[in-house]
């Protein structure tokens, strides 16, 4: 294999590992639920599209063509992360799970749980 | 009966089961064939109505920006992450929002969700506004009209509602 293949995968798997492991890290690190949802929606969603992307070009190489299927699996978890989030969140809302004590706006957990609009503000 | 009652289900069911055994071998093109037709057939009596995309070029804009914004959102989450865990000031927004379709209510909160430290968590009854949660709030005014103008604007003219 080329040096420059090698550079690339490198640099690809060592980013997304990079990124993996912040996210995981943000999985302990982060105080309350809803915090911690953030983590691994975002900064993972960069690590295994640059793991995937070491991997295609890996197997272009090994085959001779060029191995796109890895680019469904991005798409994939594109569409799949913000949902499973959104079930996370809403589970917690009806859980009634305690935020973050100094969390703003809290009274808007109650509508969100209810699904009801927002009373306008007191004051 | 139709043939194609969803040709461009079609067209993705084919590309994308040659996509997942990455082979373009004649055998692969007949099952692709075969699922791009028979796939349709069974299932179009299950859908609802969705808005057509009225603008694809705006889609497409839209689609590559939104891949700029998880890029940004990846780095600065991360650095959220890293930094000062006690300056973080998480909070809860409601976006008032102004789309009929449920399609482009389900765009638009699965795009809050990957972008920049917000995460969407619920919409109310009369799909008028949208709960959010932030990583750090620190202006709440701001971050709805991001929202609004970022993302919101583009949705309703590509689905035109």
């Amino acid at each position: 294999m080329p040096l420059y293949l090698e550079i690339i995968i490198c640099v690809s798997l060592l980013i997304g590992g990079a990124f993996l492991l912040v996210g995981s890290y943000g999985l302990i690190r982060l105080p309350d639920i809803y915090m911690r949802l953030h983590s691994p929606t975002k900064a993972s969603t960069l690590g295994i599209t640059g793991v995937l992307l070491a991997s295609m070009v890996f197997q272009s190489h090994l085959k001779g063509f060029l191995s796109i299927q890895e680019l469904l699996i991005t798409l994939f978890l594109l569409i799949t992360a913000p949902v499973a989030a959104n079930m996370i969140a809403k589970t917690a809302l009806h859980q009634r799970t305690k935020p973050l004590d100094k969390t703003k706006n809290q009274e808007l957990i109650e509508t969100a749980r209810d699904r009801e609009v927002p009373k306008p503000p007191q004051d | 009966m139709k043939l194609f009652p969803m040709p461009f289900h079609s067209l993705l069911l084919f590309v994308v089961w040659l996509l997942l055994n990455n082979s373009i071998s004649a055998g692969h093109m007949v099952l692709a064939a075969f699922f791009a037709i028979a796939i349709p057939l069974l299932v179009n009596g299950m859908r609802d109505e969705h808005p057509k995309i009225l603008k694809p070029w705006l889609a497409i804009r839209y689609v590559l920006m939104v891949m700029k914004d998880i890029l940004t959102a990846n780095v600065e989450v991360a650095l959220l992450i890293v930094g000062p865990i006690k300056k973080l000031e998480p909070g809860f927004v409601a976006v008032p929002i102004n789309i009929s379709s449920d399609l482009g209510i389900t765009v638009l909160a699965s795009t809050v969700s990957l972008t920049p430290g917000t995460v969407s968590a619920e919409v109310s009854k009369d799909k008028a506004w949208l709960y959010i949660h932030a990583l750090h709030l620190d202006n709440e005014a701001e971050l709805i009209e991001s929202i609004k103008q970022r993302y919101e604007k583009p949705i309703k003219e590509i689905f035109g509602c």
